[in-house]
């Protein structure tokens, strides 16, 4: 339904959306991820017709936004940032509006603005003016006004934005529900909202894309894809570490010294501590080496065969490294010098 | 849908915003109290002893439209931009141009009411002689053309900018210009400077709303005038539609 090509926006020589293509379907929410100022709201602006693109080409169920912009906007349901609204309406008035400036009139704008007021629940603020209102409510307003005349496309430009838990649970519920007919590209800072709401995840950093995939995909590129954590008592720290360090799928060991037993060794000479700890329980984590490797989980359980070993799993790799090691090079580079340490 | 729905629903908006505020109110009563203060006390309406209104009535509109024209057309862009609802304006399934002329009508009908609400004046000079009611007409005619033509110049400087005071101030000072053009002593002013070269004098003194207007006020309806104002209505808001579009593009 959204299809964009080498999507490019220059703001004076400043790149703030560069050779950007993706595409969205029906029954597909994309989850748009990236820092502030990385080029989210820019192409979300572009898709919906307010920017033109500095280059590039989008379509919107077949129209080409840019020569064919009225009916391109007639598919769109559009939530900007920050959801403005006009502050000298009623809530009513501003979605009689809306509906009216859609097409509708007569009984089927009266059903449309009650099935927004429902699915919102605005019912208690109707005829409020809209400056009157508390931040969640002008932002399920203005969520109402997108939704309004039952759009195939929805764009949505932080949706859950300055919304207290409930509130973020509805509106999140009710994106996965249209997801399921309709095709919905929303951005997001929070990374949970991924893996609740959407099929697919883009990160975009300093306007280009640097990944694309189901949020299953996305973890699999995560350091911790695959890795293995377990917790072992009795064992010297050291052996664990060497013992470890010499399987062949295992990158990096990192053995951490529990903090109660830490406690209790308070008292112990500086020299003596570490050993003293070590050999209480310990926290350990396996990196492989290619990520998402399955082999590694074996070879650990192996290894520690003897030991007294409680709660070992295998990690699926976690969403918000992935996001810092793709949007923060620099990171990545700092965990990989050392081959293995031990932190107490 | 057709582009005169989509004028009339924007319109109709505005129109609404208008009256939800206490600025419609606020800007009816000081410019009736000040047509009432200019035509009676100033203007010497009584004391002239015609049954007219073109001296003593008319001749102010030009004034006041000065100051209250530009607080009306302020708000037009500036404040959408400032709210961010101009994005979901332009983002709607309508072409920018219907916005700017829904907008722009929605402000001039406003005009006309407060105008039309002076209506008290035409009764008195009805009642104490017997006016040409046909050139008051045409007067009030001239009149809400004027002031469409002072609106459509507020709504270019209200796109320029945020600030609704910036806006203010510009197309005071716009309008100024459009009023001095043809205000008596610039002429001869402009007549000492350029040693008559009358083209000269003529080409500035053609844009003054005043020489404009006062064919209106004596009840000559000339297609000149008219087809002045109207022109300089369509070219303000097109100049407006390009601010806009190139708020977007850079």
């Amino acid at each position: 339904m959204i299809k964009v090509e080498n999507l490019t926006k220059l703001f004076g020589t400043k790149r703030a959306v560069d050779g950007v293509s993706f595409s969205v379907e029906r029954g597909e929410v994309l989850g748009f991820l990236g820092p502030n100022g990385a080029g989210k709201s820019t192409t979300m602006r572009m898709i919906t017709g307010f920017f033109p693109p500095s280059s590039g080409k989008i379509t919107v169920g077949g129209f080409d936004i840019l020569e064919n912009p009225i009916p391109a906007k007639k598919l769109v349901g559009y939530l900007p940032e920050n959801a403005p609204a006009y502050t000298d309406m009623t809530v009513h008035g501003f979605l009689d509006f809306t509906a009216e400036i859609r097409g509708l009139r007569g009984g089927a704008k009266k059903s449309a603005i009650n099935r927004v007021v429902d699915l919102c629940f605005l019912q208690s603020v109707l005829h409020q003016n809209v400056d009157t209102l508390s931040k969640g409510y002008r932002h399920r307003a203005c969520f109402a006004q997108s939704i309004i005349h039952d759009p195939d496309i929805l764009v949505l430009d932080e949706p859950t934005d300055g919304l207290d838990p409930n509130q973020k649970h509805e509106i999140r519920q009710l994106i996965r529900q249209m997801g399921e007919t309709k095709a919905i590209i929303f951005s997001t800072h929070i990374l949970e909202e991924v893996d609740a709401v959407c099929t697919r995840a883009m990160i975009i950093d300093r306007g280009k894309m640097v990944a694309n995939g189901t949020p299953a995909e996305l973890r699999r590129k995560s350091e911790w894809a695959g890795a293995v954590s377990l917790r072992v008592n009795g064992v010297a720290a050291g052996v664990v570490q060497e013992k470890l360090n010499h399987l062949r799928a295992a990158k990096k060991v990192v053995v951490e010294v529990a903090p109660a037993s830490r406690l209790c060794v308070s008292s112990v000479k500086e020299t003596d501590r570490r050993d003293a700890c070590a050999t209480s329980a310990l926290t350990v984590t396996v990196f492989p080496r290619t990520a998402g490797d399955g082999d590694l989980t074996r070879e650990v359980i192996e290894a520690t065969s003897g030991w007294e070993v409680e709660e070992l799993r295998t990690e699926e790799g976690r969403l918000d490294e992935v996001f810092r090691s793709l949007t923060m090079p620099d990171t990545k580079i700092e965990i990989r010098n050392s081959k293995s340490e031990i932190r107490t | 849908m057709n582009p005169l729905g989509n004028i009339k629903t924007i319109a109709k908006r505005e129109l609404r915003a208008y009256f939800a505020s206490p600025v419609a109110y606020v800007f009816i009563v000081i410019f009736l109290l000040l047509n009432g203060f200019f035509t009676f006390m100033v203007g010497g309406f009584f004391e002239r002893g015609e049954a007219s209104l073109a001296n003593s009535f008319f001749n102010w509109h030009p004034w006041f439209y000065l100051f209250l024209v530009p607080a009306v057309g302020m708000r037009l862009w500036a404040d959408e931009r400032r709210v961010g609802t101009l994005e979901l304006l332009l983002t709607m399934p309508i072409a920018p141009w219907e916005a700017i002329v829904g907008k722009f009508i929605a402000s001039w009908i406003f005009l006309g009411i407060a105008l039309v609400l002076t209506f008290p004046i035409v009764i008195t000079v009805n009642y104490l002689g017997s006016p040409d009611n046909g050139v008051i007409l045409s007067g009030y005619v001239g009149s809400w053309l004027m002031a469409g033509a002072y609106l459509a110049v507020s709504c270019i400087t209200s796109a320029i900018t945020r600030s609704q005071v910036v806006s203010f101030i510009v197309s005071v000072v716009a309008c100024l210009f459009l009023i001095l053009a043809g205000f008596p002593p610039v002429i001869n002013l402009l007549q000492g400077l350029t040693h008559n070269w009358q083209w000269l004098v003529d080409t500035i003194t053609s844009f003054s709303v005043i020489t404009h207007f006062e064919g209106f006020q004596k009840g000559v309806l000339d297609s000149r005038d008219i087809i002045f104002f109207l022109s300089v209505i369509v070219f303000s808001l097109f100049t407006t539609s390009v601010i806009l579009r190139t708020h977007r593009t850079s």
